[in-house]
């Protein structure tokens, strides 16, 4: 079970309260566990990733186990203990303006 | 007993104001979407309870709300929360506004100028404006930035460039404004479903007579100093344009500088700035029952957006221009520096027709008599970005 962490915005726009936990299929990587979030919860789509680039959005980015991963390749590996659910993989919104 | 619903948008959520058709006393709900940009909200002329929201931000770029039941309750149309999205590829994706590629090389239809005169590639940023159908309630209009029309047909599930817009040519010659590459107006006409205005900062102001397919540029007419040539056939700043609907094809524009009007569908524009104290602005608008009368709040210049003098003060001319009177009761008439936003002017259709607009300081004012006398609904909401205005039985 991965678990993933959503900022204020996007916690209230998917109707979760907390922690958001999803099961994903294979590697565990940006994409894959983005890719279940979106299936899990389609009003997200387009908010993390762009629609048609799946580039991530500008302002948003992305750590795990207090490292800030935004750069890496989607498809690398997330940290094992992401992968096994003791560590949050968490979207967060970048510091920008009032 | 009519009532009157305000739609309100602002930098941080949407507000509903409801009045009977007295409009002195107000109900206020909000904020929707707190903390969310609300670009513009605007119900359905075909269905008042059909109301449909521009919800942006820097971080989670776009997202389309709509109402069904008047704004109590808002989903984002195609995924309504709470139900299990079916198994395969999603059926819709109501933020989802993608460009048209050339049938030929698959690539960006066109490029636009950018801020160093070199071409740039159309980026989606956000949702101006939502102009639902005068006859369908799941038709709505979208004019977004980068400028473009987009069509939904399924109450905003799925988005459809209008492209014969960017593609009729002058697209390369289109720059983006100080506040972006907006397509920030959508006038539709009631007396011929295949013709429609839309007018883009800086662009200039554009016509279809097929329902979307092919446009021309209608900016004859337009003297704007600050672009190379000044008569040229686009890239005039056009802030807003408004028509009364009984009068279809007679339309008035506040432009960057100068207050303008058309009688033949934008074929030509004459100049009816007059006797105004400035005509830089952004919004204007014109009486539900007197077409002949047209509203502007002009602003100091392009450099300093405030009122002149510190005075808040609406213009109105009962003459389709030309011969301006300054309304002032019950507007702060010292030390006051707000702006007026191009989609933050608003009338209603009663008798004596209501007249609204919204500051970038979070006031509200709303004229019952048809702007004789104002007074604020709310005073201190965040930043307006639009105002529109619904008239219930």
């Amino acid at each position: 079970m991965i678990r993933v962490i959503l900022p204020h915005h996007l916690r209230t726009l998917a109707g979760v309260g907390g922690d958001v936990e999803l099961d994903v299929e294979g590697p565990v990587t940006q994409r894959s566990v983005l890719d279940a979030l979106e299936t899990r919860y389609p009003m997200l789509r387009g908010t993390i990733r762009d629609h048609v680039t799946q580039q991530r959005r500008a302002f948003l980015r992305f750590f795990a186990c207090e490292e800030d991963l935004s750069h890496e390749s989607p498809d690398a590996p997330l940290p094992e203990a992401v992968a096994s659910g003791r560590e949050p993989f968490i979207v967060i919104g970048a510091i920008a303006g009032g | 007993m009519s009532q009157v619903r305000v739609l309100v948008g602002t930098r941080k959520g949407a507000f509903v104001l409801t009045s009977d058709g007295k409009r002195d006393k107000w109900d206020v709900s909000g904020p929707h979407f707190a903390g969310w940009e609300m670009y513009h909200v605007k119900g359905s002329p075909a269905d008042p309870n059909r109301i449909y929201a521009s919800q942006t931000s820097g971080w989670f770029g776009q997202i389309i709300q709509r109402s069904d039941d008047g704004g109590k309750t808002w989903r984002q149309p195609g995924t309504p929360p709470g139900e299990a999205p079916a198994p395969g590829p999603p059926k819709a994706a109501s933020n989802k506004f993608v460009y048209d590629a050339s049938a030929e090389t698959g690539k960006p239809l066109t490029t636009h100028q950018w801020y160093d005169g070199t071409q740039h590639p159309w980026e989606f940023k956000r949702v101006w404006h939502l102009e639902p159908s005068l006859t369908d309630a799941d038709t709505v209009y979208a004019g977004v930035e980068d400028a473009a029309l987009f069509r939904s047909s399924d109450g905003g599930e799925n988005w459809k460039e209008l492209s014969g817009l960017r593609g009729h040519g002058t697209g390369p010659k289109w720059q983006p404004g100080a506040g972006g590459m907006c397509l920030h107006t959508v006038i539709l006409d009631p007396s011929n479903a295949q013709r429609m205005w839309i007018a883009i900062s800086a662009a200039g102001a554009f016509r279809t007579d097929d329902g979307g397919a092919t446009w021309k540029p209608i900016n004859r007419g337009l003297y704007s100093k600050y672009i190379p040539n000044p008569t040229a056939e686009v890239g005039h700043c056009v802030h807003h344009i408004a028509m009364n609907p009984s009068r279809p094809g007679v339309l008035f524009m506040q432009k960057h500088w100068d207050v303008m009007r058309s009688d033949d569908g934008g074929e030509q524009w004459r100049k009816i700035s007059g006797n105004l104290p400035t005509d830089f602005g952004f919004v204007i608008d014109v009486h539900a029952h007197e077409p002949e009368t047209i509203y502007v709040v002009p602003i100091k210049s392009d450099g300093e957006h405030f009122p002149p003098d510190g005075k808040l003060r609406v213009y109105r001319s009962r003459t389709g221009g030309n011969e301006w009177e300054a309304l002032t009761k019950g507007l702060p008439q010292r030390d006051c520096y707000v702006n007026v936003l191009r989609d933050a002017m608003a009338v209603d259709s009663l008798d004596k027709c209501g007249i609204y607009f919204g500051t970038t300081g979070g006031q509200v004012y709303a004229s019952a008599d048809a702007g004789d006398s104002w007074a604020p609904i709310v005073r201190d909401l965040p930043a307006v970005l639009s105002v529109e205005v619904q008239t219930l039985p």
